[in-house]
C-alpha cells in the first residue's frame, strides 16, 4: 500500500466517533455479566489461595510452625520458600529482572529474607477462601526481626547518585545550558521545596489473578493487568515456557492507574501455586495488601529553583528530587520531565537522589512525574506571578513556550493558549481579586488558583484485526486492556465508522494475548494506538475487496487502478467519480464471500511515513519530515474555600480544558478528565500513605483511614477540550487523556489555597493540619 | 475471620446466660463494628449472640427525659423528630458520622462500644497495648496525627472512643441503663462509662463482661434544645473526627445560664469539660468569653509530635461551636 488513508479523510463528516455513546459494556457491568478476573468459578476444581505477609520490616525467616494450619479440613497446601515449586528465571538479579520485564528486582518466597513489611512469606490454598485464610492465621512464622528504615527522612537513610532512574529508562541528571550560572546572575531568585506523601494507587478491583494449568505446558491466568502481553511476557520468562504457551485474559478491569501496569509478585505466585496443587488456583488480593503489592508512588522531596528576570522571564530552573527506593531498584518518577519543557526558559538543570529502604519498589502512578513535578513548578510559577504582580495566566504566557525547550522541537500540535483562553472565560477569571487573602465568602477564605496541565503522548505501536461479514455484522479484536474507561466503546465507534456501519452491528473483543497484540495500557497510549490499528484493519480490509472489485467483470469498479478506489462509509468508489461504485455487501455477495478479513498496525508517529518518503526522494525536503514533540496541553482552573479556624479546603468549584488531539467519545472522555481531576484533588488534599519511621509499616492500610474523596468533596465540574487537529501522531490524530487530567490538579488546588490564605503550602496533602495559623494573613 | 457459632437471642436473660456459660461470645447487633474486628483477628469470639431481636426499642419521652432503645439505628435516632427538636448535637452527631448505609445498620448501643481507630491497634502486625497488654505503643514515638491529646497515658494515647454519638451524650448528660446476667439493672452516666486508659488502656468502659446496653437516657434541658455538634475531619464526609465539639448553651439576655461541653477526637474518651463551662456559666454570650472557655478546656493537653496541631484546632472547633447556639 502506498500513501495510508488518514482517518480524516476517509470520513470527512464522521458518524459517531466524538458522540457522547453511552457505554457498550454498561450493560453488562451494572448486570454483573462483565467478568473481572476473580469471577471465573466454574473452572475445574478451582481452588483459593490466600497470601500470608511478614509483620516486620526487615529480618530472616527462621521456621515456620505449620501443624496447625495444615491440619484445618480443606487446606490444600502451605507454600513457601522452601518448597516453591523451582522457576526457569526470577527478577533477583539484573539479567533476570529484565529479561521478565519485573517492576520489583526481588520476588517473595525466593529465600528467606523479609526486606519489607507486607511481604508476602507464605501462600495457603484450601478448598474455600475462608477456609484458606483460617489456616493463614493459624500459619506461624518465626522471624528473626531487625531494625528496618523507613524512608530516606530516616537520619541513618544513605542518599545517592543513582545515574538513572526509573529502572534504568531515564536519565538521572539532565542539563541545558548554564543554570547554574544563570540562576546565580537571575534578579529574581526563588527556591522552595515541595513534599509529596506516599500514595496507592487503590483501583476499585484489587490485584486478582486466577491460574489454570490445562496441561503441564500450558497455562492460562486470568489477570487483573493493564496489559496481557506484558503478563504473558513475565510468565513465560519465569517459567520457561514458550509465550504461546501462557494465555493471559483480562476482559473487564476494575481500574489500574499504573500498579496494574506490570507483573508483581503475587501473580506467579498464584500460578505456581496451582502448579504446586494441581487445580486451577484463584487468588483475590485484599485492601490491605493492596498497600504492599503492586507499587505505589513514591515519597518525595522536590527542590526547585527558580531564576527569572524581573519582567517574569524564566532564565533557570533547577530541579533536585530526593525520594525513597526499595532495597534492590533505582525507581524515581521522573518529575523532572515536566519542568524541563513546559515552559521556555533556556537553562536547566535535573538531579535524583535515592535512598534505599525497607519498602517495596514504587511504580508508576497516573502521570507519573507529570503529577508530582508539574506541583512544584506550578507552585512556583504562581510564586513568581505574585510576587512580580503578574496575574497567574499572564505569567504563564509570558513563558509561553513556542517550541519544547527540552529538545528544541517543535510541536507536532499545542492549543494551550486556547485551553488558558477558554478555562479563564468558563471560570471567570477576569473577576479575580489580585490580591491573595482578600475574598471572604462569610467566615470562610475563598481562593481561586489555576495551572497547567501537559503530558507527553509515548511511542506505542499495536496491533488489530478486523473481519467483516457479508451480512453487514463485524468483530474486531485488539488484545488492549479497557481499564473501565470505554476502551470497548471507543474502538467500536471507531470500527463502525471505517466499515460504514452503525454501532450496534460491531462488535470489539479485547484483553487476551490470543488477539492481536496491543500495548500495555499505560502512559495514555491506548485510545491513540489502538484506535489508529482499528482503523489500518479496517483499511486493509477495504483494500482486499477493492482487489476483489477491479477484478469482478460486474462490478461498477472492473479494470480501475487500485489506487483510483476508496472506501468510504461501506461503499466501495472511484476517487474521481465516487457515483461509480458499490456497497461491499453487493460485491461481497457475488463473490460468495462469507467475510473478510483486515490486519493493521497502529504507528506511533506515522504522520511522518509521507514527509520522510518525500525528504528521501529529495533531499531538500528533509526538514519536512523532521519530528516534532508531541504532548497534550491543557489548564485547571479551581476555586477553594478555607475554613481560617478549622483549617478545611473544600474544592467548590472546577473548570479543565484540554486539548489532546482527536477526542473519540465526549462523554467517556468527559469522565475520565473527571476522574483524573479527582485523582488529583485526592493528593491535593487528603491522600498520603503514612509508614512508620520506628518499624517501616503503614499505619492507615484501609480505605478507611486512607482518605480518597467522597461526592461530598467535589463540585460539579466543567470539562471542556479545544477541538485539535494533529497529522503527525497517529492515523486517528488521538493524544490519550488518561494522565493528563491529573497533572497540574494539586499546584491549581494548592495556588487558590495560597490566593484564599497569604499561606503557601508546599507538603501535600494539605490537610487542616498544614493550615492551621492562617488566620493572620 | 475464625471459624464462629451464631445464635439469636430472644431475651435479654437469654443473650446474658449464654454470655455467662462461653465467656468468650460476643454480642452482635449491626455488626459494622464487630465484624470488621473480627475479619482483622483484632478481635476473635467462638460464638455471636445475636440480640437483633431483644426488645430494647423506642425513642420515648420520660420523666427522666429522652429514652433511647439501645437497638435502635443510627439513622432513625438521629432522624427522630423529638432528638432533632430538643437535642440537636445528638441528632447531628449520629448523622455525621459514617456513611447512609452504616447509620441504617448501626445500633446505638454498638455504637457506644466502637472501638479506636488507631493505626496500630488495628492493625495486629504493630505491637499495642490495647490489644496486647504490655506489648508496647509504638504510637507514642510513631504516627500520632490522629491520636489524643487529653486524658492520655504512656500505655496509650488512643482516641478510644472514635465516634461522634458518645461526645454528644457525654455533652447532655446521658445515662446508659446497663443489665447483667442476673437481670439486674444499673444506670451510669456517660461521662463515668468511659475510663481513662492509665496502664491498663485495654480496659475502655465500665461494663461487666456480659453486662448489656439497655437504653440511653438524655434529660431534657434548655442548654440541650440549644446544643450543636461541630465536627472536622480530612474530607468533607464519611471520616472520623481530627476534633469535634458538642455543646449546648443557655443563654438569657446575653447571659450563659447553663453550658454543656464535651470534645471528641482529642481525649482518649468523650471529653467532658468542666473546666469550659465553668469558664462560661454566668459570662457574657461571648467570643470572648468561649475562646477563654476553650483555652481552659484545653489547658492540659499534652501533644505530641504529629498532632501538636490539635490544641488549637479543638480550640477553634470549640469556639465555632458555641458562636453557633449563641
Amino acid at each position: 500500500m502506498d500513501t495510508e488513508p488518514k482517518f480524516f479523510e476517509t470520513n470527512p463528516t464522521a458518524g459517531v466517533v466524538g458522540q457522547p455513546l453511552n457505554r457498550v459494556d454498561g450493560r453488562d457491568k451494572v448486570m454483573g455479566r462483565a467478568r473481572y478476573s476473580a469471577e471465573f468459578n466454574n473452572l475445574p476444581g478451582l481452588v483459593h489461595a490466600v497470601l500470608k505477609t511478614s509483620d516486620v520490616a526487615k529480618g530472616r525467616i527462621t521456621g515456620f510452625d505449620t501443624t496447625a494450619a495444615m491440619k484445618q479440613p480443606g487446606v490444600l497446601a502451605i507454600i513457601t520458600h522452601q518448597n516453591l515449586p523451582k522457576l526457569a528465571k526470577t527478577p533477583n538479579d539484573a539479567e533476570g529482572k529484565k529479561a521478565i520485564g519485573a517492576p520489583m528486582g526481588y520476588l517473595p518466597l525466593t529465600d528467606d529474607q523479609i526486606h519489607y513489611a507486607g511481604q508476602p512469606v507464605a501462600v495457603v490454598v484450601a478448598d474455600t477462601l475462608e477456609r484458606a485464610q483460617y489456616a493463614a492465621a493459624l500459619l506461624k512464622v518465626q522471624v528473626a526481626a531487625e531494625k528496618p528504615l523507613a524512608s530516606y527522612e530516616d537520619p541513618r537513610a544513605q542518599l545517592f547518585d543513582p545515574t538513572k532512574i526509573q529502572d534504568g529508562k531515564a536519565q538521572a541528571h539532565v542539563v541545558r545550558g548554564n543554570a547554574q550560572a544563570a540562576f546565580a546572575a537571575a534578579p529574581i531568585q526563588l527556591t522552595h521545596k515541595y513534599t509529596h506523601a506516599t500514595n496507592h494507587h487503590n483501583p476499585m478491583e484489587p490485584g486478582a489473578t486466577t491460574a489454570h494449568w490445562e496441561a503441564p505446558d500450558r497455562l492460562t491466568v486470568y489477570e487483573s493487568t493493564q496489559g496481557v502481553t506484558r503478563t504473558q511476557k513475565a510468565l513465560s520468562t519465569m517459567l520457561g515456557l514458550a509465550t504461546e504457551q501462557v494465555r493471559v485474559v483480562t476482559k473487564y478491569l476494575g481500574g489500574g492507574f499504573g500498579c496494574k501496569g506490570s507483573c508483581w509478585p503475587h501473580t506467579i505466585l498464584t500460578v505456581q501455586a496451582a502448579k504446586f496443587v494441581g487445580r486451577p488456583v484463584k487468588l483475590a488480593l485484599t485492601r490491605p495488601q493492596m498497600f504492599t503489592s503492586m507499587g505505589h508512588r513514591e515519597d518525595q522531596t522536590q527542590t526547585l529553583r527558580l531564576g527569572a528576570t524581573k519582567e517574569g522571564k524564566l532564565t533557570a530552573l533547577i530541579h533536585e528530587k530526593t525520594s525513597t527506593t526499595s532495597p534492590w531498584d533505582n525507581y524515581a518518577e521522573s518529575n523532572s520531565k515536566i519542568v524541563n519543557m513546559l515552559y521556555e526558559c533556556p537553562n536547566f538543570e535535573a538531579s535524583y537522589q535515592l535512598a534505599r529502604a525497607n519498602v517495596m519498589t514504587s511504580t508508576f502512578t497516573r502521570a507519573p512525574g507529570e503529577a508530582p513535578g508539574s506541583f512544584a513548578i506550578e507552585s512556583s510559577m504562581d510564586d513568581l506571578a505574585y510576587q512580580l504582580g503578574i496575574d497567574p495566566v499572564e505569567i504563564r504566557l509570558l513563558n509561553y513556550a513556542e517550541k519544547d525547550s527540552s529538545t528544541g522541537q517543535p510541536w507536532s500540535s499545542k492549543s494551550l493558549k486556547q485551553c488558558y483562553a477558554r478555562g479563564a472565560e468558563l471560570f471567570g477569571w477576569s473577576k479575580r481579586n489580585p490580591k491573595a487573602g482578600a475574598t471572604r465568602n462569610g467566615r470562610l477564605l475563598v481562593g481561586w488558583g489555576m495551572a497547567t496541565a501537559s503530558y507527553p503522548v509515548h511511542n506505542s505501536q499495536g496491533t488489530a484485526r478486523a473481519r467483516l461479514y457479508a451480512d453487514g455484522h463485524a468483530v474486531v479484536q485488539s488484545g488492549a486492556t479497557d481499564l473501565g474507561t470505554g476502551t470497548y466503546t471507543v474502538m467500536t465507534q471507531v470500527a463502525a465508522d471505517a466499515l460504514g456501519l452503525p454501532v450496534e452491528k460491531v462488535r470489539f473483543e479485547l484483553g487476551d494475548t490470543k488477539l492481536p497484540t496491543a500495548p500495555n495500557s499505560g502512559g495514555s497510549v491506548a485510545a491513540g494506538t489502538v484506535s489508529s490499528s482499528v482503523y489500518m484493519a479496517v483499511q486493509d480490509l477495504w483494500q482486499k475487496l477493492i482487489k476483489v472489485a477491479v477484478l469482478d467483470k460486474k462490478s461498477p469498479l472492473y479494470r480501475a487502478k487500485l489506487t483510483d478506489v476508496e472506501a468510504k462509509q461501506g461503499r466501495l468508489q472511484l476517487k474521481a467519480d465516487p457515483k461509480k461504485g458499490e456497497d461491499f455487501a453487493a460485491l461481497m455477495k457475488r463473490a460468495d464471500m462469507a467475510d473478510v478479513e483486515g490486519n493493521g498496525q497502529g504507528r506511533y508517529g506515522s504522520g511522518y511515513e509521507d514527509a520522510q518518503a518525500a525528504a528521501n526522494a529529495d533531499p531538500a525536503k528533509k526538514d519536512e519530515a523532521a519530528h516534532h514533540s508531541m504532548h497534550s496541553f491543557g489548564a485547571h482552573f479551581c476555586e477553594v474555600q478555607v475554613d481560617p479556624d478549622l483549617g478545611t479546603v473544600r474544592v467548590t468549584r472546577w473548570v479543565s480544558v484540554h486539548g489532546a488531539g482527536r477526542i473519540l467519545n465526549a462523554k467517556t472522555a468527559r469522565s475520565q478528565i473527571i476522574g483524573g481531576s479527582v485523582f488529583g484533588i485526592g493528593a491535593a488534599l487528603m491522600e498520603g500513605t503514612v509508614r512508620d519511621q520506628n518499624l517501616a509499616r503503614y499505619t492507615n492500610a484501609s480505605l478507611a483511614d486512607y482518605h480518597i474523596p467522597v461526592n461530598a468533596d467535589i463540585p460539579d465540574m466543567t470539562v471542556e477540550f479545544i477541538e485539535e487537529h494533529d497529522p503527525y501522531i497517529n492515523a486517528m490524530g488521538v493524544k490519550g487523556i488518561g494522565e493528563i487530567s491529573t497533572v497540574g490538579v494539586a499546584a491549581a488546588v494548592a495556588n487558590a489555597v495560597f490566593h484564599a490564605t497569604g499561606k503557601r503550602v508546599r507538603e501535600l496533602p494539605i490537610t487542616p493540619d498544614k493550615i492551621l495559623g492562617t488566620k493572620s494573613v | 475471620m475464625n471459624n464462629f457459632s451464631y445464635i439469636q437471642a430472644n431475651s435479654a436473660k437469654e443473650a446474658t446466660g449464654i454470655r455467662q456459660a462461653t465467656p468468650q461470645a460476643a454480642y452482635i447487633a449491626g455488626g459494622t463494628t464487630l465484624l470488621d474486628l473480627m475479619k482483622a483477628h483484632l478481635a476473635e469470639h467462638p460464638q455471636l449472640v445475636d440480640i437483633n431481636a431483644l426488645p430494647f426499642k423506642g425513642i420515648e419521652q420520660t420523666s427522666d427525659g429522652l429514652r433511647i432503645g439501645a437497638m435502635e439505628r443510627m439513622s432513625d435516632v438521629g432522624e427522630h423528630p423529638l432528638v432533632l427538636q430538643q437535642y440537636p448535637a445528638v441528632s447531628e452527631s449520629l448523622l455525621l458520622a459514617a456513611s447512609p448505609q452504616l447509620r441504617n445498620m448501626a445500633s446505638i448501643g454498638g455504637n457506644i462500644l466502637q472501638r479506636t481507630r488507631c493505626g496500630y491497634f488495628r492493625d495486629a502486625a504493630f505491637p499495642c497495648n490495647k490489644r496486647v497488654p504490655g506489648s508496647g505503643c509504638p504510637a507514642l514515638e510513631g504516627d500520632n496525627h490522629n491520636l489524643a491529646i487529653l486524658g492520655t497515658s504512656d500505655a496509650c494515647i488512643a482516641t478510644a472512643y472514635p465516634g461522634d454519638l458518645s461526645v454528644a451524650l457525654a455533652a447532655l448528660d446521658a445515662v446508659l441503663t446497663l443489665e447483667n446476667a442476673k437481670g439486674k439493672q444499673r444506670r451510669v452516666p456517660v461521662t463515668e462509662f468511659y475510663v481513662l486508659p492509665g496502664k491498663t488502656p485495654q480496659r475502655e468502659t465500665v461494663l461487666e463482661p456480659g453486662e448489656l446496653i439497655v437504653a440511653v437516657t438524655i434529660p431534657a434541658a434548655a442548654h440541650a434544645r440549644r446544643s450543636t455538634y461541630l465536627k472536622v475531619r480530612e474530607r468533607a464526609s464519611y471520616a472520623y473526627a481530627l476534633a469535634s465539639a458538642a455543646v449546648g448553651l443557655d443563654v438569657q439576655g446575653g447571659i450563659i445560664r447553663s453550658a454543656r461541653v464535651a470534645l471528641g477526637g482529642v481525649g482518649t474518651k468523650p471529653w467532658r469539660s468542666p473546666e469550659a463551662e465553668k469558664v462560661l456559666t454566668g459570662a457574657p454570650a461571648t467570643e470572648a468569653t468561649f475562646r477563654a472557655a476553650a483555652a481552659a478546656a484545653l489547658r492540659g493537653a499534652q501533644p505530641r509530635d504529629d498532632n501538636r496541631f490539635k490544641v488549637e484546632l479543638a480550640q477553634n472547633t470549640l469556639v465555632q461551636a458555641l458562636l453557633k447556639v449563641a
